[in-house]
């Protein structure tokens, strides 16, 4: 069957509405609430600070680490055991590559600058929504960066590419191809790049065309954010 | 904390003012929010205490009763304090403190009554239902005890049972009936700094604390669960003082959920 139309009704190139709040956890130098679709991500800055055990500080800079965990009671279905897991992870290693490309931790040797990523309500997209508030969370702890990161996932559904697949979408039919991404606006470049399935060269380049006009809606909205928070200079 | 703004604290105890105006027995402003996390859980609340966070989450299991209870079903209570919400607070195994809250929030709730843990049996001795609630702070600005306390009981009147087919919980539509809780038992945790007997600390408070004791009161006021912390002792009169506040405060605390 072809995919005409989209199970929850909107465009092929429309994210699920998005809200975006900083300075959500008031104890944390920094902190974000990122929220697309049903999926819910707080992001909180901690540092710079002394990194311990002193074998991983690194003497010419500050060192990123990123957190993301899904609350117990946050997956579709049954509860998620606490703790780290192998895709919790792995999650949280891409981050903190998809952040680093921005963030200038040259300031701070030896310390560590941590973001815990803590997953409210998942429906799809957790780990794009993590990086948007670990972003924002980052700037408004007023760590030195080039730019936000904003993330957007894209795929194939029924042979149509869309973006900002929902859950249903991803389980549609048994196989969509997911594609996680995330875009350093100001420089053009793609910091995150995870795909599941299959896909052709072409495809693939029209998804990240898609995505990258995803992430710039996003930036706008991350943007006014922090706005918000710290006044409008003009 | 710094010695300059533990005096300061000490030195306005005394004059009978707290750091932020508060009279003693006096809460920061309560809020409580349902259905935070409604798609994924089965209940969820979050609740503000100032600016204290909290946010609680119910999921059901299915499981085999205890031996020694065929005819009942279950409850888990699991709080983990997230380093998101304190610099203070560190990744890894569970700490006791982590452990303390968890299994106090667990005592008021199974042993006031709170849910019908006969109703949560299926068939005896087969199949139970297991209520766990997980509950996560999101910002620590002191008073974690009486805080996680409110989420749990305001995510289980949240909560809903899952549609069950064939003895497995099905996840494809959300269910209507509500879970079988009968009376709220609530906690108040009352502070002793010095001579003063002090509620809702804040978190520069709770660093001065030198005995509290939590207290699970129900409708009628009668008590259902104790604990006491802290490195210092208390008199029997003095516990009777606290207790006191603890039954008035509750009533307070009973018109926000």
């Amino acid at each position: 069957m072809a995919y005409d139309k989209r199970l929850d009704g909107r465009k092929f190139d429309e994210l699920r509405p998005v809200e975006a709040k900083v300075g959500v956890v008031p104890r944390a130098v920094g902190s974000a609430m990122f929220k697309i679709g049903k999926t819910i991500a707080v992001a909180a800055v901690h540092g710079p600070r002394e990194l311990y055990p002193a074998a991983f500080q690194n003497p010419t800079s500050g060192v990123l680490r990123c957190n993301y965990n899904m609350m117990a009671f946050s997956g579709s279905g049954d509860r998620v055991r606490p703790g780290p897991n192998r895709r919790s992870k792995e999650i949280s290693m891409v981050m903190e590559k998809a952040l680093m490309p921005v963030v200038d931790l040259s300031a701070y040797p030896g310390s560590v600058v941590d973001v815990f990523v803590e997953l409210i309500q998942t429906d799809a997209g957790t780990r794009c929504a993590g990086i948007c508030a670990a972003a924002m969370a980052l700037a408004h702890a007023g760590i030195p960066m080039k730019d936000l990161v904003s993330s957007v996932a894209v795929g194939r559904v029924g042979g149509k590419i869309v973006l900002d697949l929902s859950k249903e979408e991803e389980d549609y039919e048994g196989h969509a191809t997911d594609i996680a991404t995330a875009f350093s606006i100001r420089t053009g470049q793609v910091t995150l790049l995870q795909m599941d399935g299959p896909l052709t060269r072409e495809e693939l380049k029209k998804a990240l065309e898609l995505a990258k006009k995803g992430c710039e809606d996003i930036k706008k909205i991350q943007t006014a954010a922090l706005k918000i928070k710290y006044g409008d200079s003009k | 904390m710094s010695e300059i703004v533990r005096d300061h604290i000490l030195e306005l105890f005394g004059k009978g003012f707290r750091l932020d105006g508060r009279k003693f027995d006096e809460y920061r402003n309560l809020s409580v929010e349902y259905g935070v996390s409604s798609k994924s859980a089965e209940g969820s609340a979050r609740i503000k205490i100032g600016k204290t966070e909290v946010v609680a989450g119910v999921k059901l299991e299915l499981g085999e009763p205890y031996p020694d209870t065929p005819d009942q079903g279950s409850i888990m209570v699991n709080m983990e304090l997230l380093p998101l919400s304190s610099p203070d607070f560190e990744s890894g195994p569970p700490s006791i403190d982590s452990i303390e809250i968890s299994r106090v929030v667990d005592r008021a709730i199974r042993e006031g009554k709170a849910l019908n843990f006969k109703k949560l049996c299926i068939r005896p001795g087969e199949k139970m239902w297991i209520v766990i609630i997980d509950i996560y702070p999101i910002n620590d600005d002191g008073n974690l005890f009486d805080a996680a306390s409110l989420a749990a009981l305001a995510a289980l009147k949240d909560a809903k049972f899952p549609k069950v087919e064939n003895d497995k919980i099905t996840y494809k539509e959300q269910g209507k009936e509500k879970l079988p809780l009968e009376t709220l038992p609530l906690s108040c945790t009352v502070c002793k700094i010095g001579n003063h007997f002090v509620i809702d600390p804040g978190v520069e408070e709770e660093t001065l604390i030198d005995a509290r004791l939590t207290i699970g009161v129900l409708e009628n006021g009668e008590l259902c669960s104790l604990q006491k912390g802290g490195d210092t002792g208390l008199t029997p009169e003095e516990i009777d003082t606290m207790i006191e506040l603890a039954i008035k405060k509750t009533k307070e605390l009973r018109k926000v959920l």
